[in-house]
């Protein structure tokens, strides 16, 4: 309570601490808890209205809302980019109503907020990084019912995914799925990642960070405990295979992180550079 | 030896109405038992409570599992009844579209039961659904095809693959020869009959045509209101039917 009483409100103003009601940030942590106790499972949780539209991050946003403390740095990425729109709203957002610290650096942050990328500084214990999420259900796109999708994680029925991924051999002639690329978290659920490339799947297995997952619209929290195994689906004959790339970074010279092909006059003329930021400017 | 499947006492209604009343037979391993009777007779609410879709409000199905030995369907966790119902048994639909997944290639419709049961190897599930192409006599390379571009007795054959590949012991039919035109009911009954006879299936095959219930079925089950007015040999029902309704029913093929 007193630990309440000290976080009630940045005094002159008219929110509470970190936007969001006391009782709203413990419904959201009772709902962590039990996402962190069942890995993978998707958690219902009373999302509220945030201040800004859907598929913007207000599931990411009541997450990191419901853990920020006063000793808290907080990173904000999009599309791992730390100066971005929606990243430096977000990270805005959070200074002025949790007065929480914040930085551009991976291995400074306490909590990293992202949309669509893992950062390629490897993520250390005690950290924690918050997805938003605009589809959690993996299966959706296969089966609209939602009591079946519900029925079909229940009962660990999972073959339906598996023709998702034969069907893209089929007409591809490899598995064509790039981001958002279904994962099985601890043998038992299968979870959507978000819309992260499938280049970042590899990071999220036995992770030492705990994985915080916040869908706003479909209102689901769910999470991957630390050193948790995640692995990519694939077959046999078919293993699972992240991008590569001839190029290296433009700007900084990597070969080892994900690039963003950039189109940089009116001739067509393309440049690749890191998609992260901070690692970026890092090695210059 | 005992029945693959037994009914006994099944009654199932919708409000007021009763669709099955006190319905009861036994399936022996290897035999094909028809169920005929006019629409609205109860045939598919009955096929439906044999394979656990519906709760009947009395009476049991006991069906002899090959992995659990003899078991009362309606008591099965949904979660053994839903991995019995896509290993050890088949259903195939009237409407083919029913049964099968139409977003995706014949390949993937075939490889799903495989994969459901843990095929995790591209190359042989791939291999095995070509192989079922083959035995339903649709041409291999309609494989990446999807069921969408194909005619509506392929798709029933495709149905029947995409059921059989599981090697079921028991297969639920559900008119699957209805809305086709004649000759493609030929050469379906036709496939059919030779699938079932060198597999060594059990079948329950719901249907209103007699002329099918002749060609497939070794015994016959007449249905009028739910309930079950007269059953025995297919040959002996159909030439000496006893029941009036049933011999209404017979008199009513129009002779070519």
């Amino acid at each position: 309570m007193q630990d309440a009483s000290r976080d009630s409100g940045v005094e002159s103003q008219a929110y509470n601490y970190a936007y969001l009601d006391e009782q709203t940030k413990r419904m959201i942590r009772r709902a962590i808890l039990k996402a962190v106790a069942v890995p993978g499972y998707q958690v219902p949780f009373g999302g509220r209205e945030m201040p800004l539209p859907y598929g913007w991050g207000t599931g990411g946003i009541q997450v990191t809302a419901a853990i920020v403390g006063r000793d808290d740095v907080l990173k904000v990425i999009d599309q791992g980019a730390d100066d971005t729109t929606n990243a430096v709203s977000i990270r805005r957002f959070f200074a002025k109503v949790a007065g929480v610290a914040t930085t551009t650096r991976t291995d400074e942050a306490t909590i990293i907020q992202t949309r669509h990328r893992v950062p390629e500084t490897p993520l250390a214990e005690g950290q924690i990084i918050v997805f938003q999420v605009p589809i959690p259900e993996p299966l959706r796109m296969l089966e609209p019912r939602e009591t079946e999708t519900r029925t079909l994680h229940a009962l660990s029925e999972y073959g339906v995914m598996q023709v998702s991924l034969y069907e893209s051999i089929a007409r591809h002639g490899r598995i064509a799925k790039t981001y958002n690329y279904p994962v099985m978290v601890n043998g038992r659920y299968i979870m959507s990642p978000s819309p992260i490339p499938k280049f970042d799947n590899p990071k999220l297995d036995r992770s030492p960070a705990l994985q915080l997952y916040g869908a706003g619209r479909e209102k689901r929290i769910y999470a991957v405990p630390p050193h948790t195994p995640v692995k990519s689906l694939d077959f046999d004959d078919h293993p699972f295979e992240i991008e590569r790339w001839d190029e290296c970074c433009a700007v900084c010279g990597a070969r080892d992180s994900f690039l963003d092909e950039v189109i940089v006059d009116d001739t067509g003329k393309r440049m690749f550079v890191c998609s992260d930021t901070d690692w970026c400017e890092r090695r210059r | 030896m005992t029945p693959i499947l037994s009914a006994s006492g099944l009654t199932k209604r919708f409000g007021n109405r009763a669709a099955c009343r006190d319905v009861g037979f036994e399936l022996w391993p290897g035999e094909v038992l028809g169920i005929v009777g006019e629409s609205g007779s109860g045939k598919t609410t009955l096929l439906n409570c044999l394979a656990g879709r519906l709760r009947p409000e009395s009476g049991s199905v006991v069906y002899d599992s090959a992995a659990y030995g003899p078991v009362d369907v309606h008591d099965l966790s949904e979660a053994r009844r839903r991995l019995l119902s896509r290993t050890e048994w088949g259903f195939v639909n009237q409407d083919a579209r029913d049964g099968l997944r139409m977003g995706v290639s014949a390949g993937a419709n075939i490889g799903e039961r495989l994969m459901a049961v843990g095929a995790r190897h591209y190359g042989d599930i791939r291999r095995t659904a070509a192989e079922w192409l083959e035995r339903v006599e649709i041409e291999q390379d309609r494989l990446d095809d999807r069921p969408t571009t194909y005619s509506g007795g392929m798709r029933q054959r495709l149905q029947i693959a995409r059921n059989l590949v599981s090697h079921p012991r028991l297969v639920l039919m559900d008119e699957p020869t209805g809305g086709l035109d004649v000759s493609v009911q030929a050469r379906i009954l036709d496939l059919l009959r030779g699938l079932v006879e060198r597999l060594h299936l059990s079948a329950v095959l719901v249907t209103h045509d007699l002329g099918v219930a002749r060609l497939l079925t070794h015994r016959l089950m007449v249905m009028q209101g739910g309930r079950v007015v007269e059953q025995g040999l297919t040959d002996q029902v159909l030439d000496d039917p006893q029941d009036a309704y049933t011999q209404m029913l017979v008199a009513s093929i129009l002779p070519v």
